[in-house]
């Protein structure tokens, strides 16, 4: 089990929650090279350790959120609105919708 | 293709020295060793042995799962290729290989699925004997249950399919699955009832360790070198072409390096530089305390998310899809144990004092498509066997074959080569989602 702590709701159980993909994946909108669209659906990193990532919170809030998971353990050291500037300052958390 | 100038092309002597070394080879394992060792209270020898690791080698495998070790024991086989070593940073087996529930079928959904997932069943059909090691494989029959019009559409789909590449596979109704299964509930009762099933008569189960092993004690005798508790910690590279690999016991060097490490294969590839599109997802299986056996075939139920088999030991095997989040974390956990319980029980009502004795998860390298990655990448020498998802032990003996002759020839061969990395990038997906996201 994985705890989420939902910055509306409170510490959730992650079956809460639907898994939205690593954050900061972007459609190219402009653009309709077949090759950058296919990345962009196939495409991502799978780290073996700190990855940041959506959320949506299926049967919360129904907010998307972002997070950092160490996917080794899935110990998850910080939680936000989705799109909120990271820890490191970064603020392409939003997700790919 | 320039990895293959690299393979040696003495192969006659390669080939010669492996029928030397199969000849003083270990003991063959049968009932007249048995008994002789007995009597003779002899110990058994050693099925592989223990290497300091070379300072090259022809070939490297990373992954000694039942890929990495079949792809090794046909290059030694069929080719002669002896001087390869198979990596693993943990011990032989230790991935989806030992923890997979051993499900073997060919009934898929695409020609090309169908075609490659059937080499396999021919093959393992003949392994025990090909490897003098029982494997065990029981081809009880595997039943895919409909409980929806759209999923029976689907399986007319796969039967048709199935057909046409010459595959024992049909549409049955709900009275016919009741009369091979008799414990299921095929009355209108349960909140989804069954409608009718693919029923798919050469499928079955496996032992999957002995397969593992089986594989390993063979390429061993022909002068494979398995190495344990190495792990590829970086893969060198000049000008394009794979050079070697480095590991915690040491370099090594090699011109043809194979990515057969399922679940971490994107740690793998990412040390060239080769992005893949796969997603890791741990997977869970469960097993109850032994009962008399009643459960004639694999029964599998996509709706319910849960299918099981009996082993001959008479223990129930359950399992499920993926996780619903990537991880490398391979924790058991209770929803999984909750959901298979209770969707299981609308399928076979009598069994709901049975108790559970252990669950555990393996990793399981999501692809796309749901069709593996097999083939060349844009690294020379670089040669990957992933994205083997929930569906892979049964495809060990066909990729290895295939992939053995693709190092040994330098050409793809014709039954993996819709299977390339490339597809993605030239959108030519082989979907196989509807054929294998539960039933695996
Ligand atoms: C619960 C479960 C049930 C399944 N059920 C079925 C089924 O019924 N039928 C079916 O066909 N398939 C099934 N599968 C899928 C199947 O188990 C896998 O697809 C298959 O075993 C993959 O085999 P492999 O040899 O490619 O990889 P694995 O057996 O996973 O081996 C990969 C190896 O690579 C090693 N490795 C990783 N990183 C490194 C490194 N850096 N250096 C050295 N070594 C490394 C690992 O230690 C591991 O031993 C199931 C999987 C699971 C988890
Ligand atoms: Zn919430």
């Amino acid at each position: 089990m994985i705890l989420i702590d939902c910055p509306y709701c409170g510490p959730r159980n992650s079956t809460e929650f639907r898994h939205a993909g690593e954050a900061g994946r972007k459609r190219e909108v402009t653009t309709n090279d077949p090759a950058v669209w296919r990345r962009y659906l196939y495409q991502q990193d799978n780290p073996l350790g700190w990855v940041r990532e959506n959320w949506f919170h299926t049967t919360g809030c129904r907010q998307f959120l972002c997070a950092e998971r160490n996917t080794q353990t899935n110990e998850i050291r910080w939680v936000a609105p989705a799109g909120s500037p990271g820890p490191d300052g970064a603020s392409n958390n939003g997700g790919a919708r | 293709m320039s990895h293959a100038e690299s393979v040696p092309s003495n192969k006659v002597t390669a080939g010669t020295q492996a029928r030397r070394r199969r000849s003083r080879g270990p003991a063959r394992y049968s009932a007249l060793d048995i008994f002789r060792r007995g009597v003779t209270n002899s110990d058994w020898p050693r099925s592989f042995r223990q290497h300091d690791l070379a300072k090259s080698y022809d070939v490297v495998i990373i992954g000694a799962g039942v890929h990495g070790l079949a792809c090794a024991y046909y290059l030694a086989a069929h080719h002669g290729i002896t001087n390869v070593a198979v990596l693993d940073k943990s011990y032989m087996g230790g991935g989806g290989s030992g923890r997979n529930t051993a499900i073997i079928r060919s009934n898929y959904l695409t020609p090309e699925g169908v075609r490659f997932y059937d080499r396999s069943v021919v093959l393992y059909q003949n392994l025990a004997a090909d490897l003098n090691y029982n494997v065990m494989f029981s081809q009880r029959g595997h039943l895919t249950l409909a409980h929806t019009d759209a999923s029976l559409r689907t399986m007319n789909w796969r039967a048709e399919v199935n057909k046409l590449q010459g595959i024992n596979s049909s549409v049955i109704d709900a009275a016919e699955v009741g009369r091979i299964v008799k414990y299921l509930d095929v009355s209108d009762r349960p909140r989804y009832p069954i409608l009718g099933a693919l029923y798919h008569p050469p499928g079955g189960i496996i032992r999957h360790d002995a397969v593992n092993w089986g594989y390993a004690r063979a390429a061993d005798h022909l002068g494979v070198q398995i190495h344990q508790q190495t792990e590829v910690l970086g893969i060198e590279t000049a000008g394009g072409k794979v050079t070697g690999v480095r590991t915690n016991r040491g370099a090594i060097s090699a011109s043809i390096v194979v990515n057969c490490t399922a679940g971490w294969a994107t740690t793998i590839s990412d040390m060239v530089g080769v992005k893949m599109p796969l997603i890791t997802h741990p997977l869970q299986a469960a097993v109850t305390e032994p009962v008399k056996v009643f459960l004639p075939s694999v029964i599998v139920s996509g709706s319910l998310h849960v299918y099981v088999s009996q082993t001959d030991r008479g223990e129930l095997v359950f399992g499920a899809s993926v996780d619903p989040y990537p991880s490398y974390s391979m924790r058991g956990s209770l929803e999984f144990t909750e959901s298979v319980a209770s969707h299981i029980l609308e399928l076979i009502p009598s069994i709901g004092s049975l108790k559970v004795l252990r669950q555990w998860a393996g990793l399981c390298d999501m692809t796309p498509d749901y069709s593996p990655i097999m083939g060349v990448t844009p690294v020379a020498g670089f040669l990957v066997d992933v994205g083997w998802g929930t569906y892979g032990f049964k495809a060990g003996p066909v990729s290895g074959e295939a992939m053995a002759a693709l190092v040994a020839t330098g050409r793809v061969p014709e039954i993996i080569s819709a299977f390339d990395l490339a597809r993605f990038a030239d959108g030519r997906l082989v979907g196989e989602k509807g054929a294998a996201s539960v039933g695996h």
